[in-house]
């Protein structure tokens, strides 16, 4: 397999209400990737998309529609989904495509527009579960959340204080990202803890309201690397997915074990076997605060049950001895699903090349580990990244 | 015009759907309507699997034989929802998770809802029973089930 590396990286702002269309978020995002990547649409040979149900859009076939503003006509083209995976699994798939040789630059870009779906996105979920045995209880996709946050909290012994501390602590390292929607430097653990409940025990502070965005990154063969004499850029040393049964009944919450198998997938390929000493900082799926922690444990750089303890010691603070989320995550910047790849691997990118500015590790960091995590709470993708 | 503020289409497409049970699912529904809760059995890895199914997604061969499962159980976990399908707030929360049954392999089970509890009672291993609607009502659906209830003394 060739060396492949993330050369640029761009995004839109993430915000409830965008006015801008689908097509025109993807070409922003598109166009900042590419410029700060130095490369021109021409230099582009395969373009990846991603993005989560068309039904948000109430446009079908959603890959076609906004393939325009993602520079992918008369070029290969395909559109990736993994549920929420998506964020992070697009890149992946660009990854293959560089990585066996069949393109030199892929460009990867992600879109969300969740605000179309009126008069709540929520009722769209509504179509995600089995239909005989789980759709007559009229669920609400909340409920599996919570009801994955129950068990963690309760097998482990976990205080919600300990969970909203990492509410707190990316709300606050989003105040740092310029297209944040959701940064608050003043946020307290207790204004989590008094927000409203909507699913006990998630209430309105633990969790990621819907948005909308777009995100892009551009691949690069090691050749082209040399051969243009690209600085900032950072290598994929590391991919893994997994996915579990979609009979979500049958398994045990507590523990992600399709992201411990996606996370195993990757290390082994980045020749990493001690996670905890070689990976420098994380970018993991933190639509709940809960995920941030529940993901650390599967991403295996905490004991089951411990990751609390790494939030509550400080650390995962930006200038902790592992950071977490720097980037103020999907709980600070926003969570429009797919487009959250602008925060993952994205951050990831500006990270290990020095250019997250006030958001910048201020310590030297090597190797970052990004994940995403989606479906029935089934799914997990890993990358991991070198300077 | 929605709100007042942007434009808006209403389209209700003329989309309805006839799932297929299948196999499985299809007995499962109509022991429903008796009043019991059926699996299948892999004589492979030795499950007791539920929700019931014709083949085994570990094994990846046929599965053998139908078995009841009790309609007892435990409570794996749970959420107090102010929240309805919609997201729309409802002020009476609905007590909903995880239960796993009596009979069935470790932590197989299914969602439903419970009853005769209140959300301060309601607690993660609580044991319980399917509290199930007359005959006359039940329609072959996982609503048969009205909910779950605390088991009580003596039971199970």
């Amino acid at each position: 397999m060739r060396k492949v590396a993330v050369i640029g990286a761009g995004m839109t702002l993430f915000r409830r209400r965008l006015q801008e269309t689908p097509k025109e978020l993807c070409y922003e995002a598109a166009r900042g990737a590419l410029d700060s990547a130095g490369l021109d649409l021409a230099d582009v040979d395969a373009v990846v998309s991603g993005s989560a149900p068309d039904a948000f859009d109430g446009v079908h076939m959603k890959g076609e529609y906004f393939l325009d503003g993602c520079g992918g006509t008369r070029k290969p083209y395909m559109r990736v989904f993994t549920g929420g995976g998506t964020g992070v699994f697009s890149t992946i798939a660009g990854w293959w495509h560089v990585a066996s040789g069949l393109a030199d630059v892929v460009l990867v870009v992600n879109e969300e527009k969740m605000s179309s779906c009126q008069p709540h996105p929520q009722s769209v979920f509504a179509h995600i579960w089995d239909p005989i045995l789980d759709r007559p209880l009229q669920p609400n996709l909340i409920w599996i959340f919570a009801m994955e946050m129950n068990r963690y909290m309760t097998v482990h012994g976990i205080k919600k204080e300990d969970i909203a501390r990492v509410a707190v602590k990316n709300k606050r390292n989003a105040v740092d990202h310029p297209c944040a929607q959701l940064a608050d430097p003043h946020i307290t653990v207790d204004d989590v803890l008094k927000s409203e409940v909507m699913a006990w025990p998630v209430q309105r502070l633990d969790i990621s309201p819907p948005s909308d965005g777009a995100a892009a990154v551009v691949l690069a063969s090691e050749d082209v690397v040399r051969r243009r004499r690209i600085k900032d850029r950072a290598w994929i040393s590391g991919v893994g997915w997994c996915i579990d049964s979609t009979m979500w009944t049958d398994r045990d919450l507590v523990f992600p074990e399709y992201v411990a198998r996606a996370a195993q997938m990757a290390y082994k390929m980045a020749k990493i076997d001690r996670p905890r000493k070689q990976i420098d900082f994380a970018e993991p799926y933190d639509p709940f605060d809960y995920k941030e922690l529940h993901h650390l444990e599967g991403l295996l750089l905490a004991d089951k049950g411990g990751a609390p303890k790494l939030t509550r010691d400080g650390v995962t603070e930006r200038d902790g001895d592992l950071p977490v989320c720097p980037s103020g995550g999907l709980m600070g910047v926003g969570n429009p699903i797919a487009a959250t790849m602008g925060i993952k691997v994205g951050e990831l990118f500006w990270q290990l090349t020095g250019q997250a500015g006030k958001r910048q590790i201020p310590h030297e960091v090597r190797t970052g580990v990004t994940q995403a995590w989606g479906d029935l709470m089934q799914y997990g993708c890993v990358v991991v990244m070198r300077a | 015009m929605y709100g007042g503020k942007v434009t808006q289409t209403r389209f209700r497409p003329d989309a309805r759907y006839a799932w297929s049970a299948g196999e499985a699912m299809s007995r499962f529904l109509e022991e429903l309507q008796n009043g019991r809760l059926i699996a299948r059995t892999c004589a492979a890895c030795e499950r007791v699997l539920f929700p019931p199914r014709m083949f085994c997604e570990l094994c990846f061969r046929p599965t053998d034989a139908w078995t009841h499962v009790l309609d007892t159980g435990t409570i794996e976990t749970f959420s107090v929802s102010y929240l309805d399908t919609n997201a729309k707030r409802i002020a009476v929360p609905i007590l909903v998770g995880v239960v796993s049954l009596d009979g069935a392999s470790p932590r197989m089970g299914m969602m439903h809802y419970f009853g005769e509890m209140t959300k301060d009672d309601i607690r993660i291993g609580m044991r319980v029973k399917a509290v199930w609607r007359p005959p006359e009502e039940r329609r072959g659906s996982v609503l048969d089930i009205a909910y779950f209830r605390p088991l009580r003394e003596g039971e199970g």
